[in-house]
């Protein structure tokens, strides 16, 4: 059914992954990108691959989650893989025709180049997978709260974020009434030419700002009476807290980072 | 003992920017009204009688035009006491949908606490005493969008009762529940009568407003009737000439008095009425 939609990809669970730290987590996968970045040969990309894969263990997260993530991003990767296999120059000439040749050199930046990609992809869903959006925007607050100082402001975009979130599920299931409503008085929203659908949208779409703007009126009013007034001087229910096994994965993520900088000072390729 | 609430010779209008020149619709003219500390009042009005208008008046949402709300003593106009009036009369609106903020029940009841800037723990002992109160604990880790209307609204309920408010005033919150989110609301508004929580109940329902402990009618901005349910319900003359109902039992016994048939004329509860045609019948 249409309300039970999921917003993001969150697969729950238990897991120590799942129990981390969101900020703790941020941070992991933002060292994770950068140690894929840095390694320049197949040794650190394969180091890079054990942490990928002792993470998702531990996360309990199926295989069959992490290679549909993969699948939107084919086009990307054969498409930079042709580019890599044809421009790059260097090494033995393997084959070439007209004007286009091969390389060795070529060849192993497209296998390098998408094995890279494939990780970081595949390393960045595991972050959403383990942590509810609504988590992830409460640590993107409070990341971003030094920010404050300058002026800019976390806790209103964390606020709209999580207004958003709220009510998704609220609009989803009211787009579905408005859309048998119209049905009801004979509109059709199946058939016709791209534009004539496009065009049958429009008695969906304008109840639907309609009555969204209505609530965002009574929202604020309700809000209002709670003595919501930004967020200065306000405190939080849930406060974050990393423990011992957060600093533990800290370490570890960078024991990761100094083998893949020796293994790119040793071995290179 | 003195009021809690007080509405002194109130005005208040709306006015309608858009036309040229500006229409003022006037809502309140001059009312009156006292409530005590834990008294349990029903507000009656038909649609745009001002009783929203009204209720909207007691935590300084609306600012009377002329005349004064005090509210345990504080002015409504004075800015410095605006907080602290809305921790002491909290407001639960009609729609369920569009007065929870967060996606997690529990998240939603602290929102009040975590704005007034109460410390973490202290929170989440008031979040767990009000879900508890409201029946809800079991769903606190629930998101909101998947319970049912009535416990939506019981999650509204519990997000203002975190602040631990002297008074809560509904503006009806059953009118768009089913019959079973009905019941669930009256209970916990009875609940809370109980423990002593000034309440002011907003409806157009004639068998809510019977079980409140006074009931006030207001027409066109100005109060009518304001009396124990008992004596309101047996204007019946002059409330349907406001476009009001009565309790359908009292309807029942006014027609039956009407033709001949002696029966008291105060009977507003179903319970009531099965006992006085009871009598009725054993006399023969």
């Amino acid at each position: 059914m249409i309300k039970d939609i999921t917003i993001g990809q969150y697969f729950p669970g238990k897991s120590l992954v799942h129990r981390l730290d969101p900020r703790i987590k941020i941070l992991l996968t933002v060292l994770y990108i950068v140690m894929l970045f840095s390694a320049s040969g197949f040794l650190g990309l394969g180091l890079g691959m054990i942490y990928l894969i002792i993470a998702f263990l531990i996360s309990k997260i199926p295989i069959k989650m992490m290679l549909k993530s993969i699948k939107p991003i084919i086009p990307i990767i054969i498409f930079t893989g042709i580019l890599n296999l044809f421009f790059v120059e260097g090494g033995t000439v393997l084959f070439s025709w007209w004007k286009l040749q091969i390389t060795s050199e070529g060849l192993r930046t497209m296998v390098f180049m998408a094995v890279r990609i494939i990780f970081l992809i595949c390393g960045t869903s595991l972050l959403t997978y383990t942590t509810s959006p609504i988590t992830l925007t409460d640590a993107i607050e409070r990341i971003l709260s030094p920010l404050k100082a300058i002026k800019f402001p976390a806790h209103e975009i964390a606020m709209m974020m999580t207004i958003a979130l709220r009510f998704i599920p609220t609009l989803v299931e009211e787009t579905d009434k408005i859309m048998s409503a119209q049905k009801a008085r004979g509109a059709d929203l199946e058939t016709g030419s791209v534009l004539q659908r496009a065009k049958a949208l429009i008695p969906i779409l304008i109840p639907l700002f309609v009555s969204a703007f209505r609530r965002a009126e009574d929202l604020a009013l309700a809000m209002e009476c709670r003595c919501y007034h930004g967020g200065d001087g306000r405190t939080r229910m849930r406060q974050l807290k990393a423990g011992v096994i957060d600093w533990v994965a800290v370490a570890v993520t960078v024991i990761f980072m100094a083998g893949i900088f020796v293994l790119n000072g040793l071995l290179p390729i | 003992m003195s009021n809690f609430i007080e509405v002194q010779n109130v005005s208040f209008s709306y006015i309608n920017d858009f036309e040229e020149p500006p229409i003022k619709n006037t809502v309140l003219q001059g009312l009156s009204l006292e409530i005590k500390r834990g008294e349990f009042v029903a507000i009656l009005g038909h649609n745009g009688s001002g009783k929203s208008t009204l209720a909207k008046m007691f935590n300084a949402i609306n600012l009377p035009e002329s005349g004064k709300v005090l509210i345990n003593g504080m002015d409504t106009l004075d800015e410095n006491n605006l907080f602290d009036i809305r921790k002491t009369v909290g407001i639960v609106f009609q729609n369920p949908d569009n007065q929870i903020v967060a996606t997690i029940v529990e998240e939603d009841v602290a929102f009040a606490l975590e704005n007034i800037g109460v410390e973490p723990e202290k929170i989440r002992q008031s979040v767990d005493e009000a879900l508890n109160t409201v029946g809800m604990y079991k769903y606190r880790e629930h998101a909101p969008h998947k319970l049912s209307g009535g416990q939506k609204q019981r999650i509204a309920i519990a997000g203002v009762l975190a602040m631990n408010p002297e008074c809560i005033v509904m503006d009806e919150p059953t009118a768009m529940l089913d019959p079973v989110g009905r019941r669930e609301i009256m209970k916990t508004i009875k609940k809370l009568d109980s423990m002593g929580v000034t309440i002011v109940l907003i409806t157009h329902y004639m068998e809510e407003a019977a079980q409140a402990g006074r009931v006030v009618v207001i027409d066109n901005g100005k109060i009518i009737l304001d009396n124990e349910p008992k004596k309101v319900f047996s204007q019946l003359e002059l409330l349907k000439s406001v476009g009001l109902d009565v309790p359908q039992v009292t309807e029942l016994t006014h027609s039956l008095i009407a033709s001949g048939i002696p029966l008291k004329n105060d009977i507003i509860s179903e319970d009531e009425c099965v006992l006085a045609l009871y009598e009725l019948l054993k006399k023969g």
